[in-house]
């Protein structure tokens, strides 16, 4: 399958991802690589193969509703590059 | 303009999302509570801290069964999660955690009224469970946005209708069965000034007898339901003057000011959508059987409805008493207190509706903080019923002071003040002999077919009993005296 440019340029959007000259000409052939294994796989006639989503068997892993502290307010803002007493601080945005 | 809206059929559609009033948060331990300090209420999880893994809440499913089956939905046997991906700073994970095509809930319906008083039912679409995003503050800091995680993370019941909805009333009356059915089912606290409940609203408009419908447009942002009324008014006149004035619409979705009461484009939706859902694999698929259904429906609390037919028909209450009785969780429960003790139902419901609900409007108060209990008042209606006080008694005397002392009971309280009826024919016979002599030319003037004096006579005789006779009887055999 061909990836045109607009596609390139969706996916990175939805990524917050930037490829510019060459490195959007090696992304566009790196993802064309993958679309054409995806669609060797899709050459098996699944028809009347139920969907697999989960590898286990497991159904209804649950926890009961009981709240636990974790986390002080200090370890949960420690990592973030910029923050203030309360709050994790981000570039401004909008809406 | 009245007269070209005629011509125009509205249709809307509405997604509510509630959330839900579990003690920790969908998919990880943290607490779930409104007002604390910014990021307190945070774990790993809701952090989205690499190698952390999600565990479902069992709570949130029971919550989700409960409203499906008050809204008469198929609750669906086997289901699991999806991811909805996007990229937001109040979004940790940097996908949501949502069910897509398992919803836990599918079809159903809500029965609601129109401008004209009819109950028409509104088909519900689906009813899925996901997890709110954190908090992103935009106006404290100038350069900045400042970002609350701790409601990341919290279990939302997402409620779809179909649209079914022909006016902005519809809609007004559908969100106040939704938000008092969350209420009686203590699922959300139904604060939609808070956001503990918020609603979207699809709104289109097209002309009358047009098989398509218009282009949809999403409002958001309305913090009452009065103003979810409102954006929806503003929206259909908008649109219906676009079009009048030869314009198009697309679908956008529009941000409703209350103070100015209009609606602001916020952003197109053509390119935006683009979710990229997939399983999460991360939480087990869900399996629901009939039993676990049936242990729920059993646990389920009477709902407003069933109330609401049960005091028409069975207790002939009048629509507004039945309304009123059941438009509040705890007045209903209240209510169905004191049944269990007298079934005097319509003296109780006047007692709630009358002295009990003017105390809690003048005191600015609640139902639940209301200091006599359903038992005393239910005593209180009984010795009301077995004549041994007057309502009028009751609600001017005994009630008052019940109010002051709620521990005592209304028979001993009645008993202190000396305001036992008296109901005993000797005693009743002597104020009447009483009243007789000392008004003769009265009595001779009812004997000569005045007959409208037994009130004056009757207001004598009360004076002199000092409002102790009991009026049924003491009015009775004055009448047999007068007509001897």
């Amino acid at each position: 399958m061909k990836i045109t440019d607009e596609v390139i340029e969706h996916i990175a959007h939805l990524a917050r991802l930037e490829f510019e000259g060459d490195k959007k000409v090696t992304i566009k052939e790196d993802m064309e690589r993958i679309i054409s294994f995806i669609e060797k796989l899709q050459e098996l006639d699944t028809e009347n193969v139920e969907p697999l989503i989960f590898m286990s068997d497991e159904v209804n892993v649950l926890r009961e509703d009981v709240a636990v502290d974790t986390l002080t307010q200090e370890q949960a803002l420690s990592n973030a590059p910029k923050k203030d007493s309360d709050y994790f601080r981000i570039p401004k945005v909008l809406g | 303009m009245s007269e070209i809206r005629d011509t125009y059929e509205v249709v809307i559609g509405l997604e509510v999302h509630a959330q839900m009033l579990t003690k920790s948060k969908a998919y990880s331990n943290d607490k779930n509570e409104y007002g604390s300090v910014p990021n307190t209420n945070v774990s790993a999880v809701t952090l989205g801290h690499p190698g952390t893994l999600p565990v479902m809440n069992k709570k949130t499913i029971e919550n989700a069964i409960k409203l499906g089956l008050a809204l008469h939905c198929d609750i669906a046997e086997n289901q699991y999660f999806a991811r909805k991906n996007y990229f937001y700073p109040d979004l940790p994970k940097g996908y949501q955690i949502t069910q897509d095509l398992t919803p836990i809930c599918t079809g159903g319906y809500a029965i609601v009224k129109d401008e004209n008083e009819n109950e028409k039912k509104i088909g519900l679409t689906r009813i899925h469970m996901e997890e709110d995003a954190g908090k992103s503050i935009h106006d404290i800091d100038v350069k900045d946005t400042l970002v609350d995680l701790n409601r990341a993370g919290v279990p939302l019941l997402e409620i779809v209708t179909e649209p079914d909805f022909r006016s902005s009333t519809e809609a007004y009356n559908y969100l106040t069965e939704i938000r008092k059915l969350v209420r009686y089912l203590d699922i959300c606290d139904g604060n939609m000034e808070e956001g503990s409940m918020r609603c979207d609203a699809n709104v289109s408009v097209r002309k009358i007898g047009a098989t398509e419908f218009g282009t949809k447009i999403e409002v958001k942002n309305m913090n009452s339901i009065r103003n979810v009324q409102r954006a929806i008014e503003f929206e259909i006149t908008r649109q219906i003057e676009v079009l009048e004035n030869g314009g198009e619409l697309f679908m956008e979705t529009r941000q409703y000011d209350a103070l100015k009461n209009i609606t602001i484009a916020m952003r197109s939706k053509e390119a935006a959508n683009d979710y990229r859902y997939f399983p999460e694999p991360d939480l087990t698929p869900l399996k629901v059987t009939v039993n676990q259904i049936d242990a729920i429906k059993a646990e389920m609390p009477a709902l407003p409805r069933d109330l609401f037919l049960r005091y028409t028909n069975e207790f002939k209450l009048s629509e507004y008493d039945a309304y009123n009785l059941t438009d509040n969780k705890s007045i209903a429960l209240y209510y169905e207190s004191i049944l269990k003790r007298t079934k005097e139902y319509k003296l109780a419901a006047n007692w709630m509706m009358g002295d009990i609900k003017s105390y809690l409007n003048s005191q600015g108060k609640e139902m639940e903080e209301f200091p006599i209990s359903a038992e005393k008042i239910a005593d209180l209606i009984s010795i009301i019923q077995e004549g041994k006080i007057s309502n009028t008694v009751a609600s001017q005397k005994v009630f008052p002071e019940m109010l002051n002392a709620p521990e005592k009971s209304p028979l001993a309280i009645a008993e202190s003040m000396n305001l036992i009826q008296d109901s005993n024919e000797d005693s009743i016979l002597g104020f009447i002999a009483e009243v007789m002599k000392q008004h003769p030319e009265e009595v001779t003037r009812y004997k000569n077919g005045e007959k409208q004096l037994t009130g004056f006579l009757m207001g004598q005789l009360m004076k002199i009993s000092k409002g102790k006779a009991d009026p049924k009887s003491a009015n009775q055999m004055l009448r047999n005296e007068l007509e001897k």
